[in-house]
C-alpha cells in the first residue's frame, strides 16, 4: 500500500481497498464487500451516532464498492448529512457521492438542493465551486429546475472570483444540454458574450464553450461573439509562445482555447464585416504558416497541440467554404499528413479530407492524392486508418475516376476487414451506379461485388441491379449471358442465384439462340443451384421457371414435371407448396394467350401507374394551376347550362362527378388522380378505371394556365352536364383537426360534422399512395345534389356510403397537404366541406433495416448541419415506450434495436421515395422521462426534408 | 466530452467520468465494449476509433489506458493532449503517480479531474491553476481537521 502523500488518509478505507485488491477470486472478493457492506449498515443503524469522519470513511467505502460495479441501495441519507458538514473534507466526499450516486427521482432531491443552495450563497469560492461542480455533474432536471436562474447571475456578477465564474460557465453549458428550456439567457446574454475579453484566459476558456453551445441553440442572439472571438484568436495565435505563461502547452499559445475559439466561429458564416474578416483570414494563415515552420520541440505533445489547432482552423475553412486560397492551402497540409509517419495524423488527414472533397474549390486538389489514398488503402496496418480511406476514396469519386477507384475497392474488398465489407460493397454498388456511363460494367461490377463478397451484398443491392436491367433494353442481352457465365461457376454465391434467376426468366431468351445457351440448359443450370438455396430464393426461382414456360414453351414438360414433383407439391414450406400448385396448374389450363399475359415481362420501375401518371403530367405541362379551382368551376358553369344531362355514360364517372370531388393542390410535388370511385355497395369492376380517371395537379412554377386547364376540360367536359349550374362556392375553412392523427397511420376518421362522416383508408408504397375516401350520410335524409341531375345515382341515401379511390404520386418532397372539397345539398342548402387530406411526406417511408455499424456510419456521412433538424419539445402523451415504437413505424421507419447506445432512446432509419429521387433518412428520438421532455433530431441527405419530417413527427409525442 | 474511463491492461475500471445522463446498466455495457474493443488493439495502431456514433480517443500510459469518448465535431487531437494534461496533473499532485495510486485514492482523482474538466469541457487548462486549488482544498482540510 503506498503512502498516501496528501490530504487525510482514511486508513479504514485503504485496508478495504488492500483486501480487496487481496482477493484471489471473484467469489472473494463479493465475500469481502457483503462484509462490509453489512457492517457499514449495521453502522448506519447503530444506536450510537457516528462522527462525521466515520460516517466520510463509510461513503467513501461505499463509493469505492459502487464504482468497483457492485449495486448501492443505502448510504444516500449519509451523504447527504455530509453535503451540510462545516468540514470541508467531509463535504467534498458527500458531494462526489451525490455526484456519482444520485437518485434523481430520490426524495433526498431537495435535501441536496438545499445544502447546495447554502454553499452557493456562502461566499466561500471553494464551497461555492463543490456546489456549482455537483450540479453540473449531475445535470438533473430538478437541479436545473432549482438553480438554472442561480448560476447566470453568479457567472456575471462583478464580485464573483475567477474559478467560481469557470465553474458556474459549465455548469450551465451541462444545464442547457440537459434541460435547454429551463436556461433562458435573456438579459445575461451581452454580459455572457462579452466574457471573452475577460483578462483571465481560464475564463475565457470556459465561457468560449458555453457561448458556442448556448450559439448553437440560438445564433442570432450570440452574433457578437464573432468580432470577440476573432480578436481574441489573433491576439493568441500572433502571441509569442511565452506571452501566455501557464496556458502556453509545449511552445503552443493557449491550444485548448485556440481550438474552442475556432469551433465557435464555426457556428456562423464567414464574418460580413470585411475588417474582421480580414483578420480571421490572416490568423487562419498565420496557422496554415506556422505547420511550415520546424517544430520548437520534438514532444509529441507540442506537435499535437499545434496540429490540433490546424485542424480546427482547416475545419473552420471548410465550413466557411468561401476562400478557395485558403480550401487549396488546407488541401495541400493535409496531403503532406497523407504521407506522415504519425499514423494519428494520417487518420485524420483521410478523415479531414473527407469533407473537403465536397467543396467545389478543393475537390480538383483532393483528386490529386488519388493514388496516396489507394496506397493507403493497400498499405495501412490498422484498420481503422482503411477505413477512413475508404470513405475518402468514396467522397472524392466523380465521372472521371470512378472507374479506377471502383476497381480498387472491388480488389481491396477481396482482403478486406470483414467489420467493413458490407459498407464498401454499397459504397461501390452507389459508385457504379452514379457514375455508370455504360452499363454492361455497371452489371459486371455489381456480378464482382457478389462473387468477391457476396454474404455483404444486401438485398438492396441486388434489387437494385434488377431494377436497372429491367428499365434499359441495351443491357438486358448482356446481362442474361453474364450472368449465365457467372453461374457455370460450380460454387456461386446465392444472391447470384436470386439475380440469375430473375434474370433468366425475364431475359434467358435473349441469349437462347446460341445453342450453349438454350432454355434446356438455362433451366438445368439454374435448377442445378436449387437444392442448395434457401426457402426465399427457391420460391424466386419457381417464378423463373414458369417464366421460362412462357418463354419457351419446348420445356414446359421439363419443368412441370420438376413442379410435380413431391418436394415440390408437398413441400413443408407453404410458399413453396403454393407457388407450386399455382405454377403447375396455371401452365395446365391457360392457354398461350393468358400465359403471355400473365407472365409477361416485368414493367419498367417504378410501377406501372406512374407511367401514366407521366403521360398525365407531360400533357399538362407545368404550371401554377392554383386558380384551377376557379377554372374549372368556369368551365363547368360555362357549359352546364346547355350539358345534356343523360349523356353522362358511366357510372364511375357520374359519381366520380357526383362527389363534386375537387382536389386542390396547394403545391406542384404531389399528383393525385381520382381513378376508380364507385358506390361501396354495388361495386363496378375497375379494369380499365384508369381510363377514367383525372389527374389534377398544380404546379407552383410560371404554369402556361391554358394547358392546365385543358386537362382538365378533358377530364371534366363531358360530363359537365353533371353538375348543376350552381354559382362557384367560396370554400369555407379547411378542416384539418384531424390532421395530425393520420401521420402515423392510414386508416381512420378524417371528418365528421352532423351530416357527413369521411373515413379513410390508405395503402403507400415508394412513391406511390392509394386513399380510399369514404363518404357517409349520417343523416336519414339523403343528399341531393351529390349529384342531382344524373340519372344513375344522384343521391346518397341516408345512412350510405359511398367510396371514393385516390392515387397519389409524390413527385418531390412537399410540405403542404392537398385539399378535398366536397359539394352537396342537404335540405335546401348546397353544403360545402373543405379538408385537408392527410397525405404526408412520410408516408412515402419505406422503411430500412441496417446494423448499428451502418447506422452510424451513414448517420456520420449526414453530418453537415443543414442535413440535421433537431427539436426539443414537451411530451404531449404520456412517454409510453411501446406507443412511442408504434408511432415511430407507424412514420414508416424502421426502428432499429439494440443501435443506440441509450436502450432508452428510439433510431429508425428509411428512404423517402418521390419520383425523382430518394432521400434516405435516419432519425433518433430520445425521450427524459424525467424532464418529460423529447429530443429528436433527423438526419437525411436533403434539409427541406428533414425539416418536414421533424416538423411531423414531434407532433406525435 | 460524453465521457472518460481509465481502465487498467488487465481491463479493470480504474475511474469513470459520465457527462451525459445513461443508466447504470448503460454505462456498464459501453465500459464492458470499449474496454474490450481497446484492448483488442495493437500498440502502433492509431488513437482514434470510430464506435458508435462516437470517436474515441485513447492513449496508454503505463499499466494504465485513459479512454475519452468524443462527439463527430470534437477535435481528436486536442482531446488526446487532454488526456496528457490530466495525466501531468495526476503526476504533480500525487509525485510519479502509478496506478496504485489511482486506486487508493480515487477520490481525489476524482478530485482532480472536476477542477481540471467540468460538464465534459475544459475548465482550467494551466497546471498552476489547478493544482494550486486542489492544494487550496488539501490545506482547507487540514486546517478545519484541526478545530
Amino acid at each position: 500500500m503506498p503512502a498516501v502523500s496528501k490530504g487525510d488518509g482514511m486508513r479504514g478505507l485503504a485496508v478495504f481497498i488492500s483486501d480487496i485488491r487481496n482477493c484471489k477470486s471473484k467469489e472473494a472478493e463479493i465475500k469481502r464487500i457483503n462484509k462490509e457492506l453489512a457492517n457499514i449498515r449495521s453502522k448506519f443503524k447503530g444506536d450510537k451516532a457516528l462522527d462525521g469522519y466515520s460516517k466520510k470513511k463509510y461513503v467513501c467505502k461505499l463509493l469505492f464498492i459502487f464504482l468497483l460495479g457492485h449495486d448501492i441501495d443505502f448510504g444516500h441519507m449519509e451523504a447527504v448529512n455530509l453535503l451540510s458538514s462545516n468540514k470541508y473534507t467531509e463535504k467534498q466526499i458527500g458531494y462526489l457521492f451525490i455526484s456519482v450516486l444520485v437518485n434523481s427521482n430520490s426524495d433526498l432531491i431537495s435535501l441536496i438542493n438545499n445544502a447546495i443552495k447554502n454553499d452557493l450563497s456562502s461566499r466561500n469560492p471553494t464551497f461555492m465551486n463543490l456546489a456549482l461542480h455537483c450540479i453540473a455533474n449531475v445535470g438533473s432536471r430538478e437541479m436545473a429546475e432549482a438553480f438554472a436562474a442561480e448560476v447566470p447571475r453568479i457567472l456575471v456578477a462583478g464580485d464573483t472570483m475567477d474559478s467560481v465564474k469557470q465553474s458556474a460557465a459549465l455548469c450551465l453549458l451541462r444545464l442547457n444540454r440537459t434541460s435547454p428550456d429551463l436556461v433562458l439567457m435573456g438579459e445575461w446574454t451581452a454580459r455572457v458574450v462579452h466574457l471573452l475579453n475577460d483578462q483571465h484566459l481560464g475564463v475565457v476558456t470556459a465561457a468560449t464553450s458555453l457561448i458556442t453551445t448556448l450559439a448553437q441553440k440560438s445564433p442570432e442572439d450570440f452574433k457578437t461573439s464573432v468580432s470577440l472571438a476573432v480578436a481574441r484568436l489573433s491576439r493568441i495565435v500572433s502571441s509569442a509562445s511565452t506571452d501566455l505563461q501557464d496556458y502556453t502547452y509545449y511552445f503552443v499559445a493557449a491550444p485548448w482555447l485556440s481550438v474552442k475559439l475556432l469551433r465557435l466561429l464555426q457556428c456562423y458564416p464567414p464574418p460580413e464585416d470585411g475588417a474582421i474578416r480580414g483578420r480571421l483570414t490572416e490568423c487562419l494563415e498565420t496557422i496554415l504558416n506556422k505547420a511550415q515552420e520546424p517544430p520548437k520541440s520534438k514532444k509529441v505533445q507540442h506537435s499535437n497541440a499545434k496540429n490540433a489547432v490546424l485542424f480546427e482552423a482547416i475545419s473552420l475553412i471548410i465550413h466557411h467554404d468561401s476562400e478557395p486560397t485558403l480550401l487549396v492551402r488546407a488541401c495541400n497540409q493535409l496531403g503532406q499528413f497523407l504521407q506522415h509517419r504519425e499514423t494519428n495524423l494520417r487518420y485524420l488527414a483521410l478523415e479531414s479530407m473527407c469533407t473537403l472533397a465536397s467543396s467545389e474549390f478543393s475537390h480538383e486538389a483532393v483528386k490529386t492524392h488519388i493514388e496516396t489514398v489507394i496506397n493507403a488503402l493497400k498499405s495501412e496496418r490498422d484498420v481503422s486508418v482503411r477505413q477512413r480511406a475508404v470513405d475518402l476514396l468514396y467522397a472524392m469519386c466523380d465521372r472521371s475516376n470512378a472507374k479506377q477507384i471502383v476497381a480498387e475497392m472491388l480488389s481491396y474488398l477481396e482482403t478486406a476487414d470483414y467489420s467493413i465489407r458490407e459498407e464498401i460493397v454499397l459504397k461501390v454498388a452507389i459508385l457504379a451506379e452514379k457514375y455508370a456511363v455504360d452499363y454492361t460494367w455497371y452489371v459486371d461490377t455489381i456480378l464482382n461485388l457478389i462473387r468477391f463478397a457476396g454474404d455483404y451484398v444486401s438485398d438492396e443491392v441486388w434489387y437494385r441491379v434488377i431494377q436497372i436491367v429491367i428499365n434499359r433494353d441495351e443491357v438486358q442481352g448482356y446481362a442474361a449471358k453474364t450472368v449465365f457465365e457467372a453461374l457455370q461457376a460450380p460454387a456461386c454465391h446465392e444472391n447470384l442465384v436470386k439475380v440469375g434467376g430473375y434474370i433468366l426468366g425475364e431475359f434467358g431468351n435473349l441469349i437462347a439462340g446460341d445453342s450453349r445457351s438454350s432454355p434446356l440448359i438455362q433451366f438445368d443450370l439454374l435448377h442445378s443451384k436449387f437444392h442448395l438455396c434457401s426457402v426465399p430464393t427457391r420460391a424466386l426461382l419457381l417464378s423463373a421457371y414458369i417464366k421460362f414456360i412462357n418463354l419457351f414453351p419446348e420445356v414446359k414438360g421439363t419443368i412441370q414435371e420438376v413442379l410435380r414433383s413431391d418436394s415440390q407439391l408437398r413441400n413443408a414450406d407453404v410458399e413453396l407448396q403454393q407457388r407450386a400448385v399455382e405454377y403447375l396448374r396455371l401452365s395446365s389450363i391457360a392457354s398461350t394467350d393468358i400465359l403471355a399475359t400473365v407472365l409477361e415481362e416485368m414493367p419498367p420501375f417504378p410501377e406501372r401507374e406512374s407511367s401514366i401518371l407521366a403521360k398525365l403530367k407531360r400533357k399538362k405541362g407545368p404550371g401554377n394551376l392554383h386558380p384551377d379551382l376557379d377554372e374549372n368551376r368556369k368551365e363547368r358553369s360555362a357549359n352546364g347550362g346547355t350539358a345534356d344531362h343523360s349523356s353522362t355514360t358511366s357510372n364511375a364517372k357520374v359519381l366520380l362527378l357526383s362527389c363534386c370531388l375537387l382536389i386542390r393542390m396547394t403545391h406542384c410535388f404531389l399528383i393525385v388522380t381520382v381513378t376508380s370511385p364507385k358506390v361501396a355497395a354495388s361495386p363496378t369492376p375497375s379494369t380499365d378505371l384508369l381510363g377514367l380517371g383525372s389527374t389534377i395537379t398544380t404546379q407552383n412554377s410560371a404554369p402556361p394556365a391554358s394547358k392546365g386547364t385543358s386537362l382538365l376540360v378533358d377530364v371534366f367536359s363531358e360530363n359537365i352536364a353533371a353538375f348543376p349550374v350552381e354559382t362557384p362556392v367560396a370554400v369555407g375553412p379547411v378542416a384539418d383537426e384531424n390532421f395530425s392523427r393520420f401521420v402515423c397511420k392510414n386508416n381512420g376518421v378524417l371528418y365528421e360534422n352532423q351530416l357527413l362522416q369521411i373515413g379513410l383508408k390508405s395503402e403507400f408504397r415508394q412513391n406511390l399512395g392509394r386513399m380510399y375516401v369514404f363518404f357517409g350520410n349520417k343523416t336519414s335524409t339523403q343528399f341531393m345534389n351529390f349529384a342531382a341531375s344524373v340519372p344513375a345515382d344522384p343521391t346518397v341515401d341516408g345512412g350510405a356510403q359511398l367510396q371514393q379511390i385516390l392515387n397519389i404520386e409524390c413527385m418531390s418532397d412537399f410540405v403542404d397537404a392537398p385539399v378535398l372539397n366536397i359539394q352537396f345539398r342537404y335540405g335546401g342548402t348546397l353544403q360545402n366541406v373543405a379538408v385537408k387530406l392527410p397525405i404526408t411526406l412520410n408516408k412515402f417511408f419505406q422503411p430500412t433495416e441496417m446494423t448499428s455499424q451502418d447506422f452510424f456510419q451513414r448517420w456520420k456521412q449526414l453530418g453537415a448541419p443543414q442535413q440535421e433538424v433537431q427539436k426539443i419539445f414537451k411530451a404531449k402523451h404520456s412517454m409510453d415506450t411501446e406507443v412511442t415504437k408504434a408511432k415511430i413505424m407507424g412514420f414508416g421507419a424502421a426502428l432499429l434495436d439494440g443501435v443506440d447506445p441509450n436502450p432508452s432512446n428510439f433510431v429508425g432509419a428509411g428512404v423517402i421515395h418521390t419520383k425523382t429521387t430518394q432521400v434516405g433518412c435516419l432519425l433518433r428520438l430520445e425521450p427524459n422521462t424525467q424532464a418529460q421532455m423529447y429530443r429528436l433530431t433527423l438526419r437525411t441527405s436533403r434539409d427541406t426534408v428533414s425539416q418536414r419530417l421533424c416538423d411531423l413527427l414531434s407532433e406525435q409525442f | 466530452m460524453q465521457f472518460m474511463l481509465l481502465f487498467s491492461r488487465q481491463g479493470k475500471l480504474r475511474l469513470q467520468k459520465w457527462y451525459v445522463p445513461l443508466s447504470d446498466k448503460e454505462r456498464k455495457k459501453i465500459s464492458r465494449d470499449l474496454v474490450q474493443t481497446i484492448l483488442a488493439r495493437k500498440p502502433k495502431m492509431c488513437s482514434f476509433l470510430e464506435w458508435r456514433d462516437l470517436k474515441i480517443v485513447y492513449k496508454r500510459y503505463a499499466s494504465l489506458y485513459f479512454c475519452c469518448a468524443v462527439e463527430d465535431q470534437d477535435n481528436e487531437l486536442i482531446t488526446l493532449e487532454i488526456i496528457h494534461r490530466y495525466v501531468e496533473l495526476l503526476d504533480k499532485y500525487f509525485g510519479s503517480v502509478c496506478e496504485l495510486d489511482i486506486i487508493f485514492n480515487f477520490e481525489k482523482a476524482y478530485f482532480i479531474l472536476d477542477e481540471f474538466l467540468l460538464g465534459g469541457e475544459a475548465q482550467e487548462t494551466s497546471k498552476k491553476n489547478v493544482l494550486k486549488a486542489i492544494e487550496q482544498a488539501d490545506l482547507l482540510q487540514e486546517v478545519r481537521l484541526l478545530v
